[in-house]
């Protein structure tokens, strides 16, 4: 919550000018969500130093706030927001500094183009993602990159750092552009934003990023972190950057260190297709997908008219919100609208709902269940449901070895409670037959590999009319 | 003409227009019980006589009977109905609510029927109208019978139909107003020995008169015959006799069996098939010698016949039948119901045996009624959501059973000998499981979904609404453990009113003068422990984990959050803490002093890092460390200024700014301070961590003994909780910590003030706080279970490392706590709710039901801070 901008240029004190802000007063500003201080630890001829001290409300800070109990930092009195340089001084700066910020200095003109040799520290600075990520933002832009990490407990050294640095940051640039880069680059390093973030935080992005944002190799992190994950905002920020730099095609490929590396899309692809197939293949017209997420195997369904009643369940009513903006269920014709459904439900439980359907998909879905409600789902779904066609997907364990990233030990997803070999698929699925009463193939999809298998396992669970269950 | 109309039924009327129907059935019956043609047109239509929506408002009028019949209400149809057609339906729905249907006919002269008409200024239809009316009924006459009416009564002037006169009366299962105390006894299949034996066991003592035994309870209890009293076994003269002795002397009720059916018909001179023992029976009547043998089988016959297929008893809390009977047939008469109490429902297939397969009725069976009953051979009484199977097969060799009622005891005699191999051997579930435990292996998304309202002993009606369902839902189904051992989860707590003293926000007296408004003489005080709320259920053994909880291959017991989730990712270490827990419940003796094999601990367990781990780094420590880097480098740079001779130290601020200057020197003292707040935030959460590498270094505070075998322990007071468990904690002083705690008498000024020093005390030692409750344990109304008072330094852990400044503090001492205490109030009764029902023995579902509950009420948005 301290910005302190120090210069070496002579005359040092034209900052002051630069700053609209005179060297011998100490100045206070109210932002509603706090105090801003300005004054001048140090002027001289060769020197000069500028303090922006922020002094945050905590109070005032979740009062403020509308829906206050959605999760974030904001929700708690205990949050870092009173300590760290974040959005709120993003702010702070672009109404404390406005001036400089826009370039303008209506006594001394001149300065506002002028590059000095200048410092800003900022005192602290969370960098969620690390140091690399400090670097991988200034370095590119010239600055000479100064951080010290902030210990996060001296008493109990094994918790391992903190995201705070305190960062000095040096390069000789004009005021306009250090401010500039610092408004847009401080909310990213947080990766936080106190406010909504709508269109005009767009226009803004592209304001103040035009000159330099196009040809930095983070544009991609940085227009996404900025606009908080908005891919629609995020994706026209790019097209506009774009348009002015045509340098820009070269990085068509999104940044690895924020893509889930699970699999190549391809993969999912095959998969959704060789569902969809089996799902032909077994006659299906009413479908019903358990685990539908956001609608992805939902979307083929409806717009393929060989099906009838299709309907999604899933065990989250926030998924399937956005399911239903996905598929616009609000905007369909009468007729298209009365063949899907969306249901509120879990696989843990029995329920009606889930009858009458031709076939059941479940795609990648039983890896996420423990032992006891893998029982359960078996039950609710073979025993109850009953569906003539059951067409289940879940990962093949073994391939895992072909991926580097993931290793022959590690699991696809932090919430798989297990990946199975094709023995162990293979005998889970003798297991349901035998019980349940069906016949199963089991089909591998995506690259096979001659030892290892293919990636992603396919099984079509068929009602065996002639043996019931045991 | 004096009616009888069956408490239950729907009463067709039948007779012309202006018969006189309505003005009949405004005299007998309560005018919401009759449904009216007319009135149906008139709702739709605004005019009961626009024959255009004549369809519309029979469909009306069909659909209003069967929600009253389904509700179990008499009904009355007030239309013509003149038409077969048009009674076909009413009879289809009464059959679909197994109710009797009753015609009354209205068959008035002509005459009378048309002058009322023209008397009537709104019947414009013309006289051809009533002829056509009557001739349809002259037609119908006859058949009525025939259609399905059980009871047909003709009026056939207008006297006679002024006179009637209308009783209402009991169906003959309907013995509600029989109490007991009731022996019920299963299938006997002519094993007498078995059935002396048992009577006399029961306490029957039999009387003989003329060589037959006469059987009477000294205390007035009544034994009651599930049927299947013949075929197959050695003495089936006898088991008739005896039986059809005590029915007829009151001793006994009898509801007949698929074997007593068969036994009728074949003695009514039908020819069915002599298999399934009813050869045996045959035979032995033949044996009895010639003079006696007729009159013998005709008392037997006229026995048979007057046997009610089931019976409805003790206020509607106890139904028996042959085969069992579902909760829309109870109290029903039809003869779906009688094919169901004695064949229960087949799916007409048979299985590997040749035995026919039978739905499972009693899985799906969702009443408050016990029902008892027998017919398919078990080898132990098989209970499943309040339905007991007590035939376990004697006349196969097993036994022969009476359910105690209301005791709920099963009382047993072992077969003497195998009198018949059983087609399909008596075995029992494979899995080791109950037929309950196995059935709530799985539960149902309908008993859980939706707007549900609970009724629960301590507060009756808790409404939890749709949305709130539905987010646990999620939380059950993402992050719950295996819904079996979820038997409890604790009630949220409030915390007290906010203090008037100026430096605190939470401070004993409020607490105190809390509980004497709610008329509680003494609270006990206890410390809080500052780790992570736990259940613990606990067994002796997987054996115990299996028969109680019907859970296998999860160990002996299970650790969970008070949001249910797994305590511990660790397993192994789950289950040594269980272990240890284990060995300290046996070395303090309380397994015996208890007499039980399970128990459940309410406690914390520390310390708070084992489970805060992650909120402790990424929220607590790293808000210590921004706090340390930045406020020391704020206060450099102000100690600079100060070191400037040339600077204008007043702060000035902009123009039309509201920001209030200080004096810089004022401002680094501000900072200072906030630096040793932040400081002291720091020291506050520490105390709550130390490292943990194995079970040596956990704690485990328990502080409720909420229930063990057969016992919730909201009964006793806190004292003996805390006794309890302190004679636990001697037992393993490394793993378990006492509570420590002052009893405060809130009449005596010195207690109270004994009751502030003691808090002050805790809390000045680093203690989180203390939670006051009233000293017994469960309280009705607004009293809160529990409030806690949290300590200074504590909260600073909640509401912000530096809350206690001068500009916060008052600010946040504007706290409302009203939907926090009722949320608290309404989980408390439903924690407790879920506990008595798993100890009654309820199915899952019923328990599941209220810590389904208790989640549900905990996603309604509450201030976290409270």
């Amino acid at each position: 919550m301290l910005l302190t901008i120090t210069t070496t240029h002579q005359s040092a004190s034209d900052l002051s000018w630069l700053l609209h802000k005179q060297p011998d007063k100490c100045q206070a500003f109210s932002l509603g969500f706090g105090t801003a201080y300005v004054f001048y630890p140090q002027v001289s001829d060769t020197e000069c130093s500028a303090c922006l001290l922020l002094d945050v409300d905590p109070v005032a800070l979740v009062r403020g706030r509308p829906g206050a109990l959605e999760s974030g930092p904001l929700d708690q009195y205990v949050n870092d927001r009173p300590y760290v340089v974040s959005s709120l001084m993003s702010v702070a700066i672009s109404r404390v500094f406005a001036s400089a910020l826009n370039g303008t200095c209506n006594r001394r003109p001149e300065l506002i183009d002028r590059e000095f040799p200048l410092v800003a520290k900022l005192e602290v600075l969370p960098c969620r993602g690390g140091e690399g990520l400090l670097d991988g933002l200034f370095a590119p832009l010239g600055y000479g990159i100064e951080a010290t990490r902030c210990p996060l407990d001296p008493v109990f050294s094994q918790w391992g750092e903190s995201p705070y640095f305190s960062v000095a940051l040096s390069k000789t640039t004009t005021l306009q552009t250090l401010l500039t880069q610092l408004y847009v680059l401080i909310p990213v390093l947080d990766n936080y934003k106190h406010y909504y973030v709508g269109e005009s935080e767009l226009t803004k992005l592209l304001e103040k990023g035009h000159r330099w944002l196009g040809g930095h190799p983070q544009r991609e992190i940085i227009t996404r972190r900025y606009l908080k994950y908005q891919g629609r905002l995020a994706r026209r920020a790019i097209e506009c950057l774009e348009e002015g730099d045509p340098s820009f095609q070269d990085i068509a490929n999104p940044s690895p260190t924020e893509q889930q590396l699970e699999e190549p899309p391809k993969l999912n692809q095959q998969r959704m297709g060789a569902v969809i197939a089996a799902l032909k293949a077994a006659g299906a017209k009413h479908v019903i997908d358990l685990g539908c997420g956001e609608g992805r195997l939902l979307r083929t369904l409806l717009s393929d008219k060989s099906f009838g009643r299709i309907a999604g369940m899933d065990v989250s009513s926030r998924t399937l919100e956005r399911a239903a903006a996905r598929l616009k269920l609000e905007e369909l014709p009468d007729r298209q609208r009365k063949r899907i459904e969306l249901i509120h439900g879990s696989l843990m439980y029995r329920d009606q709902r889930l009858t009458g359907y031709d076939a059941a998909t479940v795609v990648e879905v039983i890896e996420h269940l423990e032992a006891y409600q893998l029982i359960a789902f078996e039950r609710v779904l073979f025993e109850f449901a009953r569906p003539q066609t059951v067409v289940l997907t879940t990962p093949n364990g073994e391939y895992n070895g072909k991926w580097a990233h993931i290793g022959a030990t590690g699991k696809r997803h932090r919430d798989h409670r297990f990946e199975w070999t094709r023995d162990q698929f293979n005998s889970w699925a003798d297991t349901i037959c035998a019980r349940f009463g069906y016949r199963a193939r089991v089909l591998g999809i995506g690259e096979t590999d001659e030892a290892l298998g293919a990636p992603t396992q396919l099984g079509i669970f068929s009602q065996d009319i002639n043996g019931g269950a045991q | 003409m004096n009616i009888p109309i069956p408490n239950l039924s729907l009463v067709v009327l039948v007779g012309p227009s202006g018969s006189g129907k309505t003005t009949f059935a405004h005299r007998h019956f309560r005018s919401t019980e009759v449904i009216s043609s007319d009135a149906c047109r008139a709702t739709l239509a605004d005019d009961e006589n626009d024959m255009s929506a004549t369809r519309d408002a029979f469909e009306l009028l069909h659909f209003i009977a069967g929600k009253r019949l389904a509700a179990g209400r008499l009904t009355v149809i007030d239309a013509t109905n003149t038409k077969r057609e048009s009674r076909k339906p009413l009879v289809q729905i009464a059959r679909e609510h197994h109710v009797l249907p009753v015609a009354i006919v209205l068959n008035l002269p002509e005459k009378i029927c048309r002058s009322r008409n023209e008397k009537r200024e709104n019947r414009t239809f013309g006289p051809h109208v009533i002829r056509q009316h009557r001739a349809q009924l002259r037609r119908s006459l006859k058949g009525l019978g025939r259609e399905g009416f059980r009871h047909v009564f003709v009026l056939k002037s207008e006297q006679e139909a002024n006179e009637a006169t209308l009783e209402r009366v009991p169906l003959w299962n309907d013995k509600r107003t029989c109490h007991g105390p009731f022996d019920i006894i299963g299938d006997v299949h002519g094993c007498a020995d078995e059935l002396e034996q048992l009577l006399e066991m029961l306490g029957y003592l039999p009387h003989r008169e003329g060589g037959v035994p006469h059987y009477r309870h000294p205390e007035g209890r009544r034994a009651i015959f599930l049927g299947d009293l013949v075929d197959r076994g050695p003495r089936i003269v006898d088991t008739l006799t005896i039986v059809m002795t005590m029915v007829a002397e009151g001793q006994a009720l009898c509801v007949p069996g698929n074997h007593e059916n068969k036994l009728k018909r074949k003695l009514q001179g039908k020819n069915p098939s002599l298999t399934h023992g009813l050869a045996q029976t045959m035979e032995q009547l033949d044996s009895l010698p010639d003079g006696t043998r007729d009159a013998f089988a005709e008392t037997v016959l006229s026995f048979i016949d007057g046997l009610i297929s089931h019976y409805v008893l003790d206020d509607g809390k106890l139904v028996v039948a042959h085969a069992g009977l579902k909760e829309q047939m109870h109290g029903r008469g039809s003869g779906r119901v009688r094919e169901f109490a004695l064949y229960g429902e087949t799916s007409g297939e048979t299985d590997e045996f040749g035995l026919p397969v039978r739905h499972n009725w009693a899985a799906d069976y969702r009443g408050r009624a016990t029902v008892v009953y027998g017919h398919t051979p078990v080898p132990e009484p098989l209970f499943l959501n309040h339905t007991v199977n007590i035939d376990t097969g004697c006349v196969f060799g097993g036994h022969l059973s009476a359910y105690r009622y209301p005791e709920r005891e099963i009382v047993s005699i072992p077969a003497a000998q195998v009198y018949c191999e059983p087609a399909k051997p008596l075995e029992p579930e494979p899995s080791g499981l109950t037929a309950q435990h196995h059935h709530d292996s799985l539960l149902d998304a309908a008993d859980v979904l939706g707007k549900r309202i609970i009724h629960t002993r301590l507060r009756s009606g808790i409404t939890l609404r749709e949305g709130n369902t539905a987010a646990a839902l999620e939380a059950m189904s993402r992050f719950a453990i295996n819904p079996k051992w979820l038997i409890y989860l604790p009630p949220t707590m409030s915390p007290c009113e906010t203090s008037q003293l100026a430096p605190y926000l939470e401070h004993p007296t409020e607490a105190f003068d809390a509980y004497r408004t709610w008329g509680i003489p003494t609270v006990v005080c206890q410390e809080k422990h500052m780790g992570s709320r736990a259940e613990v259920v606990v067994c002796r053994s997987t054996a115990v984990a299996a028969e109680r909880f019907g859970v296998t291959g999860e160990g002996t017991g299970a650790i969970y959050t008070r949001t249910g989730r797994r305590f511990f990712d660790d397993r192994p270490l789950e289950q040594a803490l269980l272990d240890r827990l284990d060995r300290a419940i046996t070395e303090a003796g309380l397994w015996q002093a208890l007499n039980t094999d399970w128990l459940c601990l309410d406690c914390e367990l520390l310390p708070w890092s084992v489970k805060a781990q992650e909120l402790l780094r990424t929220q607590y420590a790293a808000v210590g460390a921004a706090a340390r880097g930045s406020l020391s480098s704020a206060i450099g740079a102000l100690r600079q200024i100060a070191d400037r001779p040339d600077l204008d130290l007043e702060w000035t601020s902009a123009p039309g700014d509201s920001a209030h200057p200080a004096d810089p020197g004022e401002l680094l003292d501000r900072y200072r301070s906030r630096q040793a707040r932040t400081r002291k935030y720091e020291e506050v959460y520490r105390a709550y961590c130390w490292p943990v590498s194995g079970i040596d270094d956990l704690r485990l505070a328990p502080f409720h003994l909420m229930a063990s075998q057969g016992a919730v322990h909201t009964d006793k007071d806190h004292h003996w909780h805390l006794e309890t468990i302190a004679q636990l904690c001697r037992a393993d002083p490394g793993l378990l910590i006492e509570t420590q705690h002052l009893t405060v008498d809130l009449t005596d000024p010195a207690g109270i003030t004994c009751g502030v020093e003691w808090w002050e005390a805790l809390t000045a030692r680093g203690g989180e706080g203390m939670v006051v409750k009233p000293l017994a344990f469960s309280c009705r109304g607004s009293v809160q279970p529990a409030v806690k008072v949290r300590g200074r330094e504590y909260l600073r852990i909640i509401y912000g490392p530096e809350y206690t400044a001068a500009d916060q503090l008052p600010r946040l001492k504007s706290r409302h706590l009203r939907t926090k205490r009722s949320l608290a109030l309404r989980e408390f009764a439903l924690g407790i709710e879920a506990l008595e029902r798993f100890v009654r023995g309820e199915p899952l579902r019923r328990v599941h039901e209220c810590v389904f509950g208790v989640l549900a009420l905990e996603s309604e948005p509450v201030d976290p801070r409270l």
